[in-house]
């Protein structure tokens, strides 16, 4: 055999694999947490506020939403610092993609609010109910089986959007794989692994929320 | 008692209620008819103060319904009130749906809560639909559901707006019965209502609106059987042909 510079994939490697994948895993769950979060929050702000306040919230998120996370992703890295303020790439990967994920997860609330007809609230607060009660008893509940599959769809989508934190640094699993690549020049094996290891990640996730819809339609 | 006085009410330049003067006295069953438009919903939605009046006062057992020192989320406590739509609330179960209010709002125990909502399901002839989800029961079980979810608040006056416009007509007999059970009960309500037969039958009194103006009201012999005002004729000989 002679001599190579290339390592080809071996056992010793699946420490580096498993640590990729929990990142991936890690930063999809912050993202969807606080996405969610804030999401739910500007949802509601939404789904009560008048046309101008609409239209200036509705601006921020458009740009958002509609600058691809790739570029977000560089841009603020860079931004941040050169202002002299480097950040760890999970903590401003975290903060994109948490921004990111509550752009698209606030329209998904809004649309769950506004859902629950007025009627409805009327007859909520006629049975003595404050505003907060009617909200947390009634719209966020029957919101939230409403628009449950919009979720669903945004958390699974962002756990695949994750592999772009890669470019600034985050050695979540596409990055992992590139190393991995580069080191054994076996792109193909390695691909087909990292894309079932996606699967893997959120086929549960899919699995789970196919059960929580059956449950809600009794 | 409830107390009624001069109330005028708009939404924008239209106004709705031109001076209305009513009073409901403790076991009355009062029913107000007229054409639709002619104000008779938004008096009750002004009773428990989900809409504002422009002028005029509203008394709930003394209590000034539209001052601003009022807590009027405490005042609903006392005015139940059905609608047109039921609204079940779909994700709770029929027990459920009547039990929630009197924990959160009356800070009632589980045990408590369930029990009144119970007794009270059962009154409207829903025991047999306690763990069922409301949106596969038909629109009177849902109708008696909101009565019975209403109910479980142990309020002194009830409010019923056109609670059986929007049923299908063989259903509007269930309903009906159960508003009888109230009366026989000793309830005091506001009955608004297109179902004059209905009113004639279970009133005290009955007050005729006509575009925002109570314009005849009295007995239902008087006001169903021998109205004296030319409107009032009008609308009868129509809504009994």
């Amino acid at each position: 055999m002679g001599f190579s510079l290339f390592t080809p994939l071996s056992w010793n490697d699946a420490p580096f694999i498993l640590q990729g994948i929990l990142n991936t895993v890690y930063i999809s769950i912050v993202a969807i947490v606080i996405g969610t979060i804030l999401g739910a929050i500007v949802g509601f702000i939404r789904a009560e506020s008048n046309k101008i306040v609409n239209m200036l919230i509705g601006s921020v998120l458009d740009i958002l939403r509609s600058v691809p996370l790739i570029i977000q992703l560089i841009l603020f890295t860079t931004y941040v610092g050169v202002m002299g303020y480097p950040m760890d790439p999970f903590v401003a990967g975290s903060i994109i993609l948490s921004l990111y994920t509550m752009a698209f997860m606030s329209e998904v609330f809004r649309a769950g609010f506004e859902s629950v007809l007025p009627s409805m609230r009327t007859a909520a607060r006629s049975l003595g109910m404050t505003y907060w009660q009617t909200v947390r008893y009634i719209r966020l509940p029957i919101g939230l089986r409403a628009v449950f599959t919009s979720w669903l769809g945004v958390a699974l989508a962002v756990i695949k959007d994750s592999a772009l934190v890669s470019v600034i640094g985050y050695m979540e699993l596409l990055r992992t794989s590139e190393q991995l690549i580069s080191r054994s020049q076996q792109p193909l094996e390695i691909l087909i692994g990292v894309g079932i290891f996606y699967f893997i990640i959120s086929y549960p996730l899919s699995l789970y929320g196919k059960h929580v819809e059956r449950k809600m339609k009794v | 008692m409830i107390q009624i006085q001069g109330v005028h009410k708009s939404f924008g330049d239209l106004e709705v209620l031109k001076g209305i003067d009513l009073e409901v006295n403790k076991g009355e069953v009062v029913s107000v008819i007229g054409g639709s438009g002619s104000g008779k919903s938004t008096l009750l939605y002004c009773i428990n103060a989900i809409e504002k009046i422009q002028k005029g006062k509203i008394f709930v057992d003394d209590i000034d319904v539209h001052a601003k020192e009022t807590n009027q989320d405490k005042l609903r406590q006392k005015l139940g009130m059905v609608f047109q739509q039921w609204n079940s609330f779909p994700h709770l179960t029929v027990l459920e749906n009547a039990a929630l209010a009197p924990q959160i709002v009356l800070k009632q125990s589980k045990e408590e809560a369930i029990e009144i909502a119970k007794k009270e399901l059962e009154h409207v002839g829903l025991g047999d639909k306690f763990d069922q989800y409301p949106t596969r029961m038909s629109g009177g079980q849902q109708q008696r559901l909101a009565i019975a979810r209403a109910l479980a608040m142990k309020p002194d006056y009830m409010l019923f707006d056109e609670v059986t416009s929007a049923l299908d007509p063989e259903l509007v007999g269930e309903v009906l019965d159960t508003l009888r059970l109230l009366r026989d009960d000793g309830m005091t309500m506001i009955t608004v209502t297109h179902e004059i037969a209905f009113a004639r039958e279970v009133s005290d009194k009955v007050a005729f609106f006509h575009e925002g103006v109570i314009e005849e009201m009295g007995t239902p012999e008087q006001v169903i059987e021998n109205p004296q005002k030319e409107r009032t004729q009008q609308f009868l000989s129509k809504v009994l042909h």
